[in-house]
């Protein structure tokens, strides 16, 4: 199993080229309230990790992750 | 506070109400005929109805549906359960199923009530969905009511349905419920149901589909896209409405499998809501024997069809891969969009305008829906109100999304 280190990793290099507001992420830091993702942006990113991982995030998780923090937690727990 | 959230919607709606028409929900003020009526004062040709085979005016349906309103009264006030099953409902229910070639229906009120309500009682607690992307939303309301584990594939991507599958291991075979449309409502695509069907096959679980726009419209005898395919012997569940090609209101649910009967009774939205009116479901038992006996009404809808999706598409304009019913233009500014719908009022002809999240992805679309009732000379009058779109600068092919 990958460390949780390494899946926040991963969200912050992936969230790269979405972080038009150039801001420092952290485990903190909210996809929708602080990046400023749309629900559109949200679910193609949510495709990208699962096709990373080779996991189905399921959509009954999402109102549970607000930050990348809660984000890398849930996939590490898909990933088992 | 409570109403916060509502604010933004408010300030679009009260933007769109200081201009001359609305786009939404635009009141009718007369119908004319299955094709033509009068819209915000302006006599209009109907090209935003889902009236697909133009049945709604039928006079067949009209007295099927006066003389049972004398006979039965004009509401059963009361459930399936209760006081609210005629002989009417029974009898569609038998012919509805006949005409699926099954020996199990259930009637709702709505086509609402019966994606919704299948969605939220068939897979449960340890169960898993797996639903197409773009499906309506009375299936994102259901699947969210279940309880069950929901992942989403991609539109219409076997490949991707399959990976979604194969990741679910044992549990694939037993407890997933996979999710489908026959024709998806906004842009008119057809699902790939063969393809679809197979990775069924292969992983096994059970397959629902949602005729709700393809029942009447595809396939030899009108079920739908999934007879189209020739795969029906996959499909477990077949939902569909009353409120499109059968030119009512209602939905149904028909399968092969004999739990139906008992998974009747779990259903909150078939159970906990009034039954339809008599009227309705005797103009819809006319439409369903219509369509049965006039196969020539399916291929008048798809010639309209053909003349408008080719008309459009010689314009320039965007209209999607294939020619349907639906023939919709993808645009990408809203005030553009909407600058053209009210442009295509003022011609005459009345369409959808559809803003996200209606529409998939984040187009704005003008979407027309076309009907076995339109004449050629009607739908050449839409065409020319476009080509006068594009004569008026209000819509270049090169800036269309």
């Amino acid at each position: 199993m990958t460390d949780y280190q390494e899946y926040l990793d991963f969200l912050y290099t992936a969230l790269e080229s979405k972080n038009e507001r150039k801001l420092t992420l952290s485990e903190t830091t909210t996809l929708v309230g602080d990046i400023g993702l749309s629900s559109l942006e949200v679910m193609e990113f949510i495709e990208k990790i699962e096709d990373h991982f080779d996991i189905s995030i399921p959509l009954n998780i999402l109102p549970d992750v607000n930050t990348i923090g809660e984000l890398a937690q849930k996939v590490r727990e898909l990933n088992f | 506070m409570l109403f916060d959230k509502f604010q933004s919607m408010a300030d679009f709606q009260a933007s769109l109400a200081e201009q001359e028409v609305a786009p939404f929900g635009a009141v009718t003020e007369e119908i004319l005929s299955a094709s033509e009526g009068v819209v915000q004062g302006r006599k209009v040709i109907l090209a935003g109805t889902n009236n697909y085979l133009g049945l709604s005016y039928d006079p067949r349906c009209i007295k099927a549906a006066q003389d049972a309103a004398q006979r039965w009264g004009t509401g059963t006030t009361g459930s399936r359960l209760a006081n609210g099953s005629f002989a009417e409902h029974q009898a569609l229910e038998e012919e509805i199923a006949e005409f699926y070639g099954v020996n199990h229906a259930i009637v709702f009120s709505t086509g609402y009530a019966a994606t919704m309500g299948m969605c939220s009682t068939l897979a449960g607690p340890g169960d898993v969905i797996l639903m197409d992307g773009d499906s309506h939303a009375s299936i994102y309301a259901g699947v969210k009511l279940s309880g069950a584990e929901v992942i989403r594939f991609k539109h219409s991507d076997p490949e991707d349905l399959a990976k979604r599958m194969r990741r679910l291991g044992d549990r694939a075979a037993g407890q997933a419920l996979i999710i489908a449309e026959g024709i998806y409502s906004m842009l008119g695509d057809v699902a790939p149901l063969q393809e679809i069907a197979a990775v069924k096959r292969e992983y096994g679980g059970y397959l629902l589909v949602d005729e709700a726009h393809s029942m009447g419209v595809l396939g030899d005898s009108g079920r739908g896209a999934a007879q189209a395919a020739g795969v029906e012997a996959d499909v477990d569940f077949s939902v569909g409405t009353f409120s499109k090609s059968l030119g009512a209101i209602g939905g149904f649910c028909v399968s092969p499998h004999a739990e139906l009967e008992a998974i009747r009774f779990c259903i909150t939205a078939y159970i906990f809501t009034a039954s339809s009116s008599p009227s309705v479901i005797a103009s819809t038992r006319e439409s369903l024997r219509i369509i049965s006996q006039e196969p020539q009404l399916r291929k008048k809808l798809w010639d309209n069809a053909n003349r408008l999706y080719n008309g459009l598409k010689s314009l320039g304009l965007p209209v999607g891969p294939t020619a349907s019913p639906v023939v919709a233009v993808a645009m990408d500014d809203r005030s553009a969009t909407i600058d053209c719908w009210k442009a295509l009022m003022d011609a005459g002809v009345y369409v959808n305008l559809v803003v996200p999240p209606a529409s998939p992805s984040t187009n704005f679309l003008l979407r027309n829906s076309v009907s076995a009732a339109h004449s050629r000379e009607q739908i050449d009058t839409i065409i020319a109100a476009y080509s006068g779109l594009k004569d008026a600068g209000l819509i270049n092919p090169s800036q269309a999304a």
